[in-house]
């Protein structure tokens, strides 16, 4: 699986497993099949007359994504420019809004930034909820899977049991973890961590966070101290900071990603929770204003729930 | 100063000119702006388009007071109608008289079921009602522990079993429990799911159906986008919701999901998350939330105020006056004093349409302490000479003059000026063109409404920010008073 950006391996050839894309597929069939929110649905078999109820109806299909007012109104103006008094096949409109939405979310790579000597320091952040934790997990496994040895760190003090929730998965997985008492300092977890992947020469580190909302600077400035504590710890780290989004999230996630960059310095964006109904479009809006590539996809609650980001199946399963 | 004004309020009617109506040529422009807001809160798309369509029938026609622009005019017809579709309140948790109350907890992944269940807990004891938990969120690894964790933090039982994998059983043997060891309510955390899994969907119908609990509350996070009326319309399918709390609201989300929810399920919102704290669970205000939602507090707030301080009667009665010409120095007082207010006279000044120069002019010290001296003038009068001021001769003008600190010549302005404004006022009321008696009402309202009181203006804080300590003790206050109606109610 193309996790890594090696530098002796090509960035991303490998295709993502095709269990995990045929489970989104028939995913988001099921959920067309109960809501009966796709696109096809504004299509009769002999085609249909671009005019402007059309447009409006495709556009309430846009807004339904939760891609936002600014992206459905550019992806409903190039249909119009380019369909507008003709009579169109799916197919047609299809290609037309898919390839635009590819080419949105397309330009940047996927894969994980790999340190070029001692550990890969990751740091997990994002709002409460979001599936920091099981995103850490899934992350961790897939890692272990293909060789690389893996150090958790339970960075989140504050909710309760968020230790005992990573350290069942720790033992899942089969790999270590670096805990401390309850309401320890998030930040010396995080240099323990980081100062034990360097020492037992561990190939990657992950830090899970405490949820927190973008507004709560006093939270926020946390994140910031734990940066500049791994950083003294490992050159470099953290080499990545990923930030968890719920696909079920509407317009806050732009707010969200505004925060958590400004603040944590983010590198990559996992969109968990996408096996539901929720299509999780507003990263579209978010790449467009900010350089944050998705990188993962979460999928389920499992330890195989994990993809890699494709901007062309993403683009596909939108609409 | 008196030229200022009526040149002021002159200005004003012009611009109010032919705006005396929402019609859809002077709404489209703000119809369209809510749309987008709407959308931006992330209120679903189908709930956006019935609720505009039924706002712009609300408001076509509508008369358009002196104090507000059309525009603003909508915005307060929007509030007025989020505010109906997001009520009516209903935060009762309808506690049985007798035995122990099942309140079910459900939502998808991560929206705050376990922290509410703790939160509701708190509630609960705060009114010397006994609550337990029950662990039923046998999916999430250590969710078992973190229900212990926060059962052991508030001081409440909290059943788990770890060897049971059906949540079933587990909620049958915790309500059992419960009964036996005389708790009043017992609080099922169930694991979170996707409305979409027919297999848990399923798992969630078995409990319902089981244990019949007596509320059963879908947990809502703030930050959800369009999917919300799918989720929350499964969820109310399958299990038939008594109520909604929205979590995470302390935040910058807007929650416009909670519209959707709404509109989908039809029952009352009971409680918002502000916090991670398990005090910060506040009671759910209408209001609030549609100026959230909005994000349009101040000019909500204001339109709103202005329309609370017309009083119609008042309205009538100074309308017949002015027409007759029968307004007294009296009536022209009470006027004075309510623009003379300062500060919040500034915010409304900019409120009413062609009152730039106007709130300059009165936001000034200068201004504010001529129409005090204006005031006081008037104070030092006898109630003789303010019906009449004609019969003010150099002795009285002198009395008055000296009663009121000032020199005599201000005291003849005054009675010119008012004398001057009269017929003006007259011409204005008494044209007999209902245009006209339009612009007056509303010269009424523009005057009336600087008696904004604070109040109005509190409302919007309690949704988002933390509160002080003073006002979580109100809060408090106010909660225990009301979950002592709503048990009362729900005997
Ligand atoms: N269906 C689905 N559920 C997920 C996914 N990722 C996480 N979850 C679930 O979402 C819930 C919250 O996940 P966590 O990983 O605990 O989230 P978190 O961000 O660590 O939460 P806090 O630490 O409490 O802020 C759990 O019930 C997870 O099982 C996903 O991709 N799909
Ligand atoms: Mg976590």
């Amino acid at each position: 699986m193309a996790f890594w950006k090696g530098k002796s391996q090509a960035p991303d050839e490998d295709p993502p497993p095709t269990s995990l894309l045929a489970r989104m597929r028939t995913g988001l069939r099921k959920t067309r099949d109960v809501l009966n929110t796709d696109i096809r649905d504004l299509f009769k078999s002999e085609g249909r007359l671009v005019d402007d109820p059309f447009l409006e109806e495709l556009f309430a299909r846009l807004i339904r994504t939760d891609m936002g007012v600014g992206p459905a109104t550019t992806l409903r103006d190039q249909v119009a420019e380019e369909f507008r008094g003709r009579v169109v096949k799916l197919e047609e409109v299809l290609t037309n809004i898919s390839r635009q939405t590819e080419k949105m979310l397309s330009g940047q790579s996927n894969a994980l930034f790999e340190a070029p000597s001692g550990p890969t320091v990751i740091l997990v952040v994002g709002v409460n909820g979001s599936g920091k934790t099981t995103s850490i997990a899934k992350l961790a496994n897939n890692l272990h899977r293909s060789g690389k040895r893996v150090l958790l760190g339970a960075g989140d003090t504050f909710r309760a049991a968020a230790v005992e929730q990573l350290t069942v998965w720790a033992g899942r997985i089969g790999c270590e973890i670096v805990t401390g008492p309850p309401d320890a300092d998030p930040a010396s977890v995080a240099f323990r961590t980081a100062q034990r992947a360097a020492d037992e020469k561990f190939d990657v580190a992950v830090i899970d966070t405490a949820g927190r909302l973008q507004t709560q600077t006093h939270l926020m400035q946390q994140l910031d101290k734990i940066r500049r504590v791994v950083g003294k710890q490992v050159e470099g780290a953290p080499h990545e900071v990923l930030l968890v989004l719920d696909a079920t999230a509407g317009q806050n996630a732009i707010s969200q990603a505004r925060g958590f960059s400004e603040v944590a310095g983010c590198t990559g964006i996992i969109l968990a929770k996408l096996d539901g109904s929720a299509k999780g479009g507003v990263i579209l809006p978010i790449h467009q204003q900010f350089d944050l590539p998705v990188k993962f996809i979460g999928l389920g609650e499992g330890l195989d729930d994990l993809a890699p980001f494709d901007p062309k199946s993403f683009a596909e399963a939108l609409f | 100063m008196f030229d200022s004004l009526s040149t002021g309020f002159q200005a004003a009617f012009k611009s109010i000119r032919g705006k005396g109506k929402l019609t859809e040529a002077n709404m489209r422009e703000s119809l369209q702006t809510v749309e987008q807001a709407l959308l931006e809160a992330d209120v679903s798309y189908s709930v956006v388009q019935s609720f505009m369509e039924h706002v712009t029938e609300q408001a076509l026609g509508r008369r358009v007071l002196l104090s507000l622009r059309p525009d603003q005019e909508l915005i307060r017809i929007v509030h007025e109608e989020l505010v109906k579709l997001l009520g009516p309140v209903d935060n009762s948790l309808h506690l049985k008289k007798d035995g122990c109350t099942v309140l079910m907890l459900c939502g998808l992944q991560g929206s705050g079921k376990t922290t509410t269940c703790g939160k509701l807990a708190q509630l609960l004891m705060e009114q010397k009602v006994r609550p337990m938990l029950v662990a039923a969120d046998l999916q999430r690894p250590a969710a078992i522990e973190q229900l212990k964790v926060i059962g052991k933090t508030l001081g409440v039982d909290v059943y788990a079993d770890l060897e049971n994998k059906d949540p079933v059983a587990v909620c049958q043997a915790g309500v059992k429990q419960a009964q036996a060891s005389g708790a009043q309510v017992v609080i099922l955390d169930t694991a979170g799911r996707l409305a979409i899994d027919e297999t848990l969907m399923g798992e969630l119908k078995r409990i319902d159906r089981k244990m019949s609990p007596d509320q059963v509350y879908l947990v809502v996070d703030g930050m959800t986008g369009q999917d919300a009326v799918n989720s929350a319309g499964a969820f109310n399918e399958a299990l038939e919701l008594n109520g909604v709390i929205m979590t995470k609201l302390d935040g910058d989300a807007r929650g416009g999901a909670l519209l959707s929810v709404k509109q989908i399920t039809g029952v009352p919102i009971k409680f918002i998350g502000t916090g991670e704290k398990f005090d910060a669970l506040e009671v759910f205000r209408p209001e609030g939330m549609a100026s959230r939602i909005l994000q349009m507090g101040d000019i909500v707030q204001a339109a709103r105020e202005a329309h609370r301080i017309v009083d119609e009667r008042d309205r009538e009665e100074m309308e017949r006056k002015m027409a007759s010409g029968e307004m007294t120095l009296d009536d022209f007082k009470n006027m004075l004093e309510k623009v003379a207010k300062p500060g919040l006279m500034g915010k409304m000044m900019s409120l009413l349409p062609g009152m730039g120069q106007m709130k300059e002019l009165l936001d000034s010290d200068e201004a504010t302490g001529g129409i005090r001296q204006t005031i006081g003038a008037i104070n030092s009068m006898t109630a003789q000479e303010r019906r009449n001021p004609k019969i003010i001769d150099a002795q009285r003008r002198a009395r008055i003059a000296k009663g009121a600190g000032v020199q005599s010549p201000v005291i003849t302005q005054l009675v010119k000026q008012f004398e001057m404004m009269k017929p003006l006022m007259q011409g204005m009321a008494g044209g007999g063109t209902a245009e006209r008696a339009k612009m007056l009402q509303q010269l009424q309202s523009g005057n009336l409404m600087n008696d904004l009181s604070m109040r109005g203006m509190k409302s919007k804080k309690t949704t988002g920010k933390r509160l002080s300590n003073d006002e979580r003790l109100k809060l408090r206050k106010r909660r225990e008073k009301e979950l002592r109606q709503a048990k009362r109610k729900g005997r």
